[in-house]
């Protein structure tokens, strides 16, 4: 307080004030979406310097892991980015399933792919909404939110949670979809282009939109690569890097997909890239749903994948079983994955979330390393906000696409 | 395969140790002349992308056949060949050091950040090495393999420690 009382003497005492000042902006504020907190260097209103504060919801996700078994680590994995659980779970399990060398059926391979572009639809439906509600436009919330909800209902259906979906497991998923479910995203992936339309209705011609959102944080491609901007973030700027393309994985390979990429790297151009992100989702749902019926009755978790109960101590009979001794439990401790290390990438909704794993035989990880997007995005925001205003950093952070669960792990 | 490893050997031939052929083409170097080596790979070899950072503890891996106990892992991939290697430096315990290389990569720096505020490497040539996820007081470096899982009541976080004593009093 008393420094308040003496800056604003000095403001009325000297007729141009020059000196920088310093605000905090969060942990609490609406739009940071999440606990982010902002500390700024202002000159007027134009941002000189910034520095993110993060950590504010450090779970310790990375060490609960090391003392969780694998299967245990999928429903973490939920935690993390918890607007879009299913691409985190598929990531997680695609680097288990490396390290094994399972072979997962075809039929879990699309019902995962369906999951994913499920999910990135939920995810960037609520990106639309607060992005634009940040920015001033309150309607698309609403419409978003409703489409959303249809969606979420269906996850309900698939695996019974809305959110936290835990519904990959490691060589598969968890359970197979019913004919409802199916027919019920048929009937949405009829219905959804018609509202997007409805979306860019309400504000690709609205003024402030366009005001707000064209030459805000422009990014050039190179300085984009260099800050490891990843998605749409980095595709706005030029480049068609995708990791479903790049380094197919589930059954990405087998779709047909545009990857969209914009010109000037604004957010104008981001906005564009994950409107059409939307378009290329639903079909590719559309044309998993067309490839179910084929796969019919297969199962949907793969041969030698591991039990959800792994105990710690396990021992292989050695010698083998004897038929009227029964087991006995001598010998080593069994080696429930190789020993070594594996590496596996996805395309997020946010952008590329890579999981690194090295393993030491036991049911435990003994690293479990998550490059999540958001960490990287939030990292970017002192370079893309230098120069910009204080309203503009809420353009910025909305643009960004971050989830602070997803970036302080 | 874009990238010649034998190439690479003969013009840094101080500098990798090993080369493993695992899921990805591994490379473990010397802490020495690594950042020239990396600036190689990104100028000249295209590897402009640099996906992950990290420290490993191995501390009492069963399966360790070297003597020092961390690993700092780089994942780098180059966009026009699709090529993505892996590459390894080893840090001793006692020297817990090494080079930075966020004058290359931008988005190095939150990685070694977080990499010194888990595992207490430090990163010469970084611009601002402090805490990151952890309270700048904290003391310890949460993701070793000796620091518990949860603290005893005389280790806590001092901050905590005041908060209970003062709730406690009222």
């Amino acid at each position: 307080m008393g420094l308040a009382i003496e800056i604003n003497k000095k403001q009325i005492d000297e007729d141009s004030w020059s000196e920088h000042f310093f605000i905090n902006m969060g942990p609490q504020h609406p739009s940071t979406h999440g606990v982010l907190r902002i500390f700024l260097e202002l000159d007027g209103e134009t941002i000189i310097n910034c520095d993110p504060i993060i950590g504010y919801l450090h779970r310790g996700v990375e060490k609960l892991a090391e003392n969780l078994n694998y299967n245990q680590g999928i429903v973490l994995s939920d935690r993390l980015d918890y607007i879009s659980s299913a691409a985190n779970n598929v990531a997680f399990a695609l680097a288990v399933e490396r390290l094994m060398g399972l072979k997962v059926p075809r039929r879990a391979r699309l019902l995962r792919t369906i999951v994913s572009e499920m999910a990135r639809i939920c995810n960037h439906l609520l990106w639309l909404a607060t992005h634009a509600l940040d920015i001033g436009a309150m309607t698309v919330f609403l419409y978003c939110f409703r489409d959303r909800e249809w969606l979420l209902n269906i996850f309900e259906r698939i695996c019974g949670a809305r959110l936290t979906h835990s519904y990959v497991r490691v060589g598969g998923v968890r359970l197979d979809f019913t004919s409802e479910i199916v027919d019920e995203l048929y009937k949405f992936t009829e219905e959804f282009p018609s509202r997007i339309l409805d979306y860019e209705t309400l504000i690709d011609v609205n003024r402030i939109w366009l005001k707000r959102t064209k030459g805000i944080a422009v990014v050039p491609l190179e300085e984009a690569i260099n800050l490891g901007l990843t998605g749409p973030c980095l595709r706005g700027s030029g480049i068609a890097y995708d990791v479903r393309k790049y380094r197919p994985y589930d059954a990405y390979d087998e779709v047909e997909f545009v990857v969209p990429t914009g010109k000037t790297g604004d957010t104008y151009d981001r906005y564009r890239v994950r409107m059409e992100e939307l378009r290329q989702s639903n079909s590719i749902i559309r044309q998993c749903l067309d490839k179910l019926p084929e796969t019919e009755g297969e199962p949907v978790i793969a041969e030698g994948a591991p039990e959800l109960c792994m105990p710690e101590k396990m021992k292989e009979p050695v010698p083998k079983p004897h038929p009227k001794l029964g087991a006995i439990f001598k010998g080593e401790p069994k080696k429930w994955v190789p020993v070594g290390e594996s590496f596996a990438s996805i395309e997020s909704p946010k952008g590329e979330l890579s999981v690194y794993l090295v393993s030491d035989g036991s049911s435990k990880p003994w690293r479990w390393r998550i490059r999540t997007p958001s960490f990287v995005h939030v990292s970017a925001i002192p370079h893309m906000s230098k120069g910009h205003m204080i309203a503009d950093l809420v353009a910025i952070i909305g643009t960004l696409d971050i989830v602070l669960g997803d970036s302080d792990r | 395969m874009n990238l010649s490893v034998e190439e690479l050997q003969k013009k840094f031939s101080s500098v990798i140790k090993e080369v493993k052929r695992t899921d990805y083409l591994t490379l473990i170097c010397e802490r020495e002349g690594f950042v020239e080596f990396m600036e190689y790979l990104k100028d000249n070899k295209g590897f402009k992308y640099l996906i992950d950072l990290c420290g490993v503890d191995y501390l009492n891996y069963p399966y360790k056949d070297w003597d020092e106990r961390f690993e700092v892992v780089y994942h780098l991939y180059n966009f026009e060949a699709k090529e993505l290697i892996r590459v390894k430096v080893r840090v001793p315990e006692d020297d817990c050091w090494h080079y930075s290389v966020t004058p290359l990569w931008k988005t190095a720096n939150w990685f070694e950040r977080e990499c010194y505020d888990m595992f207490g490497i430090e990163f010469k040539g970084h611009p601002d090495l402090r805490r990151m996820l952890m309270p700048y007081d904290w003391k310890g470096y949460p993701l070793r393999k000796d620091y518990p899982l949860e603290l005893d009541e005389e280790s806590e976080w001092e901050v905590y420690k005041e908060l209970k004593k003062r709730t406690k009093g009222k």
